[in-house]
């Protein structure tokens, strides 16, 4: 007799259960060695909370009624709970303030490969640090702790949310034209966005600069490439990053996006080559805990805990 | 020799020849992959062959760093998370809703019933296209001879990609809506297209270089 369990959740047994903890122990300590406190939020979350965070809901996809009628949301990320922490619980602390945090998140987005509905993020959030010095510390640590994990080869990819807007700007593209470039970029469909780019009838140097500029991978020579003042943000957290020790693992990515909404600067995914999707992300998101009521600026990393495992597993198996 | 900078998935099937004649104009070893119809995995040239349909499944799990597919398959799968690159040019084909000449079945169908019922082998890419149109469609999904539904009733159209149309002529069919031209596409895996970016990038600058 079959008693199945809703699409994209999975139980987990005692072996698997020992490499996770295992894992998440890891990274946990690696975390709280850099003053990173840890803190809980709740799984559900009033509706409207989310909302205030981010227009689309951060993506959540599971909704119910409380017995007064009040709509409760499964929540999607880590990263808008804590935020209303911070304006509210943590409201008299002085910044700067680090937490992290283990936890399960939902979506209900079409299922893609190893993209569960339930899966366990951990992260940290640094808030009160701007610019680069914040985005440095994130990325050195988020290698610190996967280097932690065991993996040896993996790799942050490092990119700006706000470049390719900016360089819409720059370009007067009218705004009925925008969606569909960002569109494509997100999608990297880079055939439709040289083809759309191209009806626009701009000069060639900012059609070139439209389609060449996010195509830029690679280490610091891409900022290099990219020339003018667009990138000195990355061009300072390199620096930073070089300081520590910490920018051999990175690659800048100038046409990286990522999907939630209240990002507002740098945005970064993890990948190691074992696998061929992303372990996870984040990036800066200075507007978010002002929504809550206390303007502070933040940055933080999340990372797919199962991803990760996956990783850890892929790698050994090629040792 | 040691182990290719990249592995490409290649479509076997219609799209077979052409991508590996361009893979020769790169300077990629395709001697072994002619030579043996049957084996599907060749390390040293770093080449699987594949359903053209499987390819983005192939390059999304990173199984592939590129492959090279129809943009009809794209269209279609739209769930798999890859990159694309180039437009390559060649197979060219039109994705098209055809049905039996002669007869508004379509418009019978819709203003009778209220819907129209499409054959296809492409779901997401019908459904998508009766919804932008503004029209209700049932799309029932066959695997292979579409042409034949409209002709015994299972459905009132189909939508089909098509290079020459003659196979639809055949079958007392006839084109009346193009959706969209397809050619085949290079694309990538998304992790790849980070790290190994120079070997990607050096790759799309020579194929953008051949003409």
């Amino acid at each position: 007799m079959s008693h199945p369990i809703p699409p994209g959740t999975r139980d987990v047994l005692p072996d698997e259960m020992l490499e996770l903890r295992e894992l998440t122990e890891g990274l946990r300590s690696t975390f709280g060695n850099a003053g990173y406190g840890e803190v809980w939020t709740p799984t559900l979350e009033y509706e409207e909370t989310l909302r205030t965070g981010d227009a689309g809901g951060a993506g959540a996809g599971y909704r119910l009624f409380d017995e007064k009628g009040e709509v409760l949301a499964l929540r999607s990320d880590m990263t808008i709970p804590i935020a209303r922490v911070v304006a509210t619980r943590l409201g008299e602390t002085e910044p700067p303030l680090r937490l992290c945090y283990f936890g399960h998140a939902y979506r209900a987005a079409e299922r893609r490969t190893a993209e569960l509905r339930e899966f366990l993020q951990g992260g940290i959030e640094l808030i009160g640090l701007p610019g680069a010095q914040g985005e440095a510390e994130v990325i050195a640590l988020t290698e610190d702790a996967l280097d932690r994990a065991g993996l040896r080869r993996h790799r942050v990819g490092v990119g700006d949310g706000t470049l390719f807007d900016r360089l819409l700007d720059d370009a007067d593209v009218p705004e009925e034209a925008r969606g569909e470039l960002v569109g494509c970029l997100s999608a990297r469909d880079l055939v439709g966005l040289e083809r759309r780019v191209d009806l626009l009838g701009l000069s060639a140097a900012t059609r070139n600069r439209l389609v060449e500029l996010p195509s830029l991978r690679g280490g610091a020579e891409v900022l290099e490439r990219a020339g003018g003042e667009a990138v000195d943000n990355l061009r300072e957290l390199h620096e930073l990053l070089a300081e520590r020790g910490a920018a051999d693992r990175v690659i800048f990515d100038l046409g990286l996006l990522r999907q939630l909404g209240y990002y507002t600067g740098p945005v970064f995914e993890v990948y190691d080559p074992a696998v061929g999707f992303a372990l996870g992300g984040g990036g800066r998101y200075d507007e978010l805990i002002g929504r809550f009521g206390r303007p502070l600026v933040a940055c933080g990393m999340a990372l797919d805990v199962g991803r990760v495992h996956l990783a850890q597993a892929a790698e050994e198996r090629l040792r | 020799m040691s182990a290719p900078l990249l592995t490409v998935a290649v479509p076997r099937g219609a799209l077979f020849a052409e991508t590996l004649d361009l893979l020769d104009r790169l300077e990629l070893d395709t001697a072994d992959v002619r030579a043996n119809d049957r084996r599907l995995w060749f390390a040293d040239a770093g080449i699987v062959t594949v359903r053209p349909s499987d390819v983005p499944t192939y390059v999304e799990h990173g199984a592939a760093d590129l492959g090279i597919t129809g943009k009809d398959v794209l269209a279609e799968r739209t769930d798999a998370d890859v990159y694309e690159l180039v437009d390559l040019g060649f197979g060219f084909c039109r994705m098209v809703v055809a049905a039996r000449e002669g007869e508004d079945s379509i418009g019978e169908s819709l203003r009778r019933l209220g819907r129209v019922r499409i054959a296809t082998k492409y779901p997401r890419t019908a459904s998508a296209w009766f919804a932008r149109t503004g029209r209700q469609a049932e799309v029932v999904e066959v695997k292979g001879s579409v042409e034949l539904a409209p002709l015994c009733g299972l459905a009132d159209a189909i939508v089909d990609l098509t290079a020459t149309g003659r196979t639809l002529e055949e079958n007392g069919l006839e084109i009346i809506e193009e959706i969209g031209p397809s050619t085949a596409r290079l694309v990538a895996n998304p992790v790849a297209h980070k790290l190994k970016a120079a070997e990607i990038d050096d790759l799309v600058a020579r194929i953008r270089g051949l003409e």
